[in-house]
């Protein structure tokens, strides 16, 4: 697969960065969102707006409300107020359920693989959506069912080679080292067919080696899927490496938007959340 | 009047049933576990007080005395060594651990006290007030069960909301973590709490016996789900809501009885308990708490 | 490629389930030579139906406990709803069906339907409930079924089936038969029910249960178990998983509920209460969760142990109870599970 070269042209309103996929729609829009949380407005006039091709980070201290942000995204809460467009509809009322099927797959903070199932069965599990044989073919093994089982574990094995997982298909979930079951979180949402793909802290609990192999893997995902991805990360160098745009947050509310390079210079981020110097980012 | 009477007896019945709900409650709220065994601490209690009384002649009160030391004893034991053990394991696995207590105290009480119903002599002495010229008549039995409701209740909300321990409790309820990050010892508190539940159950259970005079090694499961139920009912954790709900349960168990069939009146408590948490998940005035992501 | 290959059976995990179909298979085969030469005793060739009720019990609450995670305590409800349903079927199908295994065939197809319908109609609620609450809704059901079945009464006259609740108001014509008395229960039934058909229906739930496993509603039911959100977050539904697990296991308790009945003559609502249930459970625990071949032979074990061991019989249902608590504290306390741990290899190179 190689990746198409998208064409960047200046939007002027809402958008995080200045130039854009103009070709096509973007493919996640969220206007005014917010939540209100045990009477905290926890997310508060949250608007951004993400090309069909973008990574994009979400940033900023602990408690800002950046996993908020994917909760409501995934509508694991309601919002209160806002709207969120994906592929330019609306996805007010929608379930977690739903919005998975519209296309929005994501990762979690605290690992949430499914520990007792094998590692080919945790990434089989997130294409039930596209298996179609009922459970009497499955009591039955009729053809329908052997047709799609094989054609579903081919396309496991062509998903977990994305991170050479091929050979621990058959392990636990469970009894993955930790870094593999980040891995493993990320191909699980991938199943899905996503458009937007959320990453809830991918780094966390890495080494800088690892962290290193991760961006390599994320920037191979991008390009061979070409989805959108927002990823939270507290690593600031694969944040800035990686992304497009960047969007920090600071008690609910959005402090920047900008480019990597922008977001570094941008004095109310410094401010904020990267500590008075920039050389010396506090983590 | 027959309808006043009635509306008396479930008033009656619904005070045991709270009484019962409130150790449920107050272990579900802190332990978050479902102490299925506590029913047959009811009926441990009313056994103790049944010996305390007809076989060593004490006096009733100091009989239920008696019986409120042994159970709380009884529930300080259970709650050390099958549930302490299993405070980080799922709750599925708790469960299967309360129902297996439960079943070890109802046939060690068999095998100690044989299935022969014994018959439990009244707390106080029988008899009834007659009120509306003898046309409505309430036992002894059901204004001490209402009044003890009543002055446990008081009481247990003045100990919630005023003593240390009470706020020890509370704060054991909310966050655990953060309780024992404040210096709670949480271990302490749970199993205090269970001591508290067990010793109401013993009170329950001398007035469940009182009141419907046949003790029975079962005497305590089928009363022990009913106010489970009562305390699901007003929404579990919350000790206004167990008593709510154990009063609601005892009138509409009564009513169902009379009005209905007497056959089928525990269908139709199990079936208010199903309709209630379809309509409000948390019980009548329970939280609802969402699982953190 | 094989298709065994292709499909991640896990070896081991194929290993089992193929020995469990042998364990099974040859466990049949034994104790049909030994009770036609005469080897077992007659109250041991009349546990051998119950026996297999059971076993099918344990396999059809193990599709709810082990493989979907959620606690049933009513389950012995779906084994008297398709006991009386079953049996009833079967005595109003006498007249016409002559042939007694086609006649038992149909009433346990009879039975399952009834009762995956029971547990549909008890699952629309009770699957919008989580944990504790669910398990105690269950337990609730299995008491509303017995009541009613308590208070049910069917009859059948040359004006066809009449019913009546709490009394006895079918007033049936001459030559009809009151065939359900409610407190009374079922009574003259014949008792077609043989250890042939027991092995076959085993037979039929694991290949029913396992099959379903390593399919695609098996893998959501498991998701489910371990991870509901996240499994939401894979756009599994969850309600629908849940709901064909629990009618699927219900189906399966029916059939062998309609078994158990047709091996006694008479039959009462008060034989499937929460005991029962809890004996049940007990068998799936004791065997390990989602361990079909463990709770065959947990039921297989409890069912003949207190037969034999009479004089403990007061002792057996105390047994049961510290079984099931030593069971929960070996299991998940952690102490005794980090020590288990130390000795699996496999967790220890994990570690280093």
């Amino acid at each position: 697969m190689t990746r198409k070269k998208t064409k960047y042209v200046p939007v002027p309103s809402k958008s995080i960065l200045p130039e854009r996929d103009a070709s096509r729609a973007p493919v996640l829009e969220c206007i005014n969102l917010g939540i209100t949380l045990g009477g905290i407005k926890a997310v508060d006039n949250f608007n951004l707006t993400v090309g069909r091709t973008e990574i994009v980070g979400l940033i900023g201290p602990n408690g800002a409300g950046k996993t908020t942000v994917f909760n409501l995204l995934t509508k694991v809460y309601q919002p209160t107020t806002g709207t969120i467009l994906l592929d330019g509809k609306d996805t007010h009322g929608m379930s977690t359920i739903q919005v998975n099927r519209a296309g929005i797959a994501r990762t979690f903070q605290n690992i949430r693989l499914f520990k007792n199932l094998s590692v080919a069965d945790n990434v089989k599990a997130a294409m039930n959506n596209e298996m179609h044989y009922n459970m009497l073919s499955a009591i039955l093994r009729l053809p329908n069912y052997k047709r799609e089982e094989i054609a579903a574990h081919r396309r496991t094995l062509k998903l977990l080679s994305i991170f050479d997982m091929q050979g621990v298909a058959d392990v636990p979930a469970g009894s993955l080292p930790y870094g593999a079951q980040r891995r493993l979180e990320i191909v699980r949402a991938l199943a899905t067919n996503p458009s937007v793909l959320l990453l809830d802290e991918p780094a966390a609990g890495m080494n800088p080696s690892e962290t290193a192999e991760l961006m390599d893997s994320i920037r191979k995902v991008h390009e061979m899927f070409q989805i959108a991805i927002i990823l939270i990360e507290h690593d600031m160098s694969l944040v800035m490496n990686i992304c497009d745009g960047i969007c920090v947050l600071n008690f609910g509310q959005v402090i920047a938007k900008g480019t990597p390079d922008e977001i570094q210079s941008n004095p109310a981020v410094i401010e904020a959340y990267l500590g008075r110097r920039k050389e010396e980012p506090k983590s | 009047m027959i309808f006043l009477n009635y509306f008396i007896s479930g008033i009656s019945l619904g005070s045991i049933y709270a009484i019962i709900a409130l150790g449920y409650t107050m272990v579900y709220g802190i332990a978050k576990m479902l102490n299925f065994a506590h029913g047959d601490v009811i009926m441990v209690g009313g056994y103790i007080c049944f010996y305390a009384v007809a076989r060593y002649g004490m006096n009733p009160f100091l009989g239920v005395a008696v019986a409120v030391v042994g159970c709380t004893l009884l529930g300080i034991i259970v709650e050390r060594l099958a549930y302490k053990p299993l405070r980080q394991a799922p709750s599925l696995a708790v469960l299967i651990t309360a129902i297996g207590m439960s079943y070890f105290l109802q046939n060690t009480a068999l095998l100690l006290w044989s299935s022969n119903p014994k018959v439990f002599p009244s707390i106080i002495e029988r008899g009834s007030f007659k009120l509306f010229d003898g046309r409505l008549s309430v036992s002894h039995v059901t204004v001490l069960t209402i009044a003890s409701c009543l002055v446990i209740m008081g009481v247990l909300t003045l100990f919630i909301s005023k003593t240390r321990l009470g706020k020890a409790m509370r704060a054991c309820s909310e966050d655990k973590g953060a309780a024992q990050l404040m210096g709670i010892n949480v271990n302490a508190t749970i199993s205090m709490t269970f001591a508290i539940g067990s010793g109401l159950a013993a009170i329950a259970g001398a007035l469940l016996c009182s009141a419907y005079p046949t003790l029975m090694p079962t005497t305590g499961s089928l009363p022990g789900i009913k106010a489970f139920t009562a305390a699901v009912f007003g929404g579990i954790g919350s000790v206004p809501g167990a008593f709510l709900g154990g009063l609601m349960l005892g009138v509409i168990e009564i009513f169902a009885k009379a009005y209905i069939s007497s056959q089928l009146s525990d269908a139709v408590v199990f079936a208010v308990l199903i309709v209630v948490l379809l309509v409000k998940p948390s019980g009548l005035l329970g939280r609802n708490i969402q699982e953190k992501v | 490629m094989t298709m065994k290959r292709l499909i991640n059976l896990k070896r081991a995990e194929a290993r089992k389930i193929y020995l469990t179909y042998a364990v099974v298979i040859a466990a049949y085969i034994i104790c049909q030579v030994m009770s036609s030469t005469g080897l077992f005793s007659s109250s041991m060739r009349g546990m051998l139906v119950p026996i297999c009720a059971y076993m099918v019990m344990a396999v059809s609450l193990n599709l709810v406990v082990g493989i979907l995670g959620e606690l049933s305590l009513g389950h012995a409800g779906f084994m008297s709803v398709g006991a009386f349903s079953g049996v009833a079927s079967a005595i109003l199908m006498q007249g016409t069906i002559t042939n007694a295994p086609l006649r038992l065939a149909l009433a346990m197809v009879i039975a399952a339907i009834f009762a995956a319908i029971a547990g549909f109609l008890i699952g629309i609620p009770v699957l919008r409930l989580k944990g504790d609450y669910l398990a105690i809704v269950t337990l609730a059901f299995g008491e509303i079924i017995k009541s009613i079945l308590n208070n049910f009464y069917l009859g059948m006259d040359s004006e066809g089936i009449q019913i009546s609740m709490i009394t006895d108001t079918t007033r049936l014509l001459k030559g009809g038969r009151l065939i359900i008395r409610g407190p009374m229960g079922i009574s003259g039934i014949q008792k077609i029910a043989t250890f042939t058909a027991g092995f076959v229906l085993l037979m039929i739930a694991l290949m029913i249960v396992f099959n379903l496993v390593n399919s695609r509603s098996g893998r959501a039911f498991m998701a489910i178990r371990d991870d509901r959100i996240a499994a939401e977050s894979i756009g599994l539904d969850i309600t629908k998983y849940k709901m064909m697990a629990f009618v699927m296991s219900a189906a399966i308790a029916g059939a062998a509920g309609a078994l158990f009945a047709m091996n006694y003559s008479t039959i009462v609502a008060n034989k499937f209460d929460f005991n029962t249930s809890i004996l049940i459970l007990v068998f799936v625990v004791l065997g390990g969760q989602g361990n079909m071949l463990g709770g065959i032979i947990a039921a297989a074990v409890l069912t003949i142990l207190p037969e034999k061991l009479r004089e403990f019989s007061e002792y057996r249902m105390l047994l049961y109870a510290v079984v099931l608590i030593v069971m929960m504290l070996a299991t998940n306390n952690a102490e005794v599970k980090s020590f288990l741990a130390g000795l699996n290899p496999f967790r220890r190179k994990e570690a280093a």
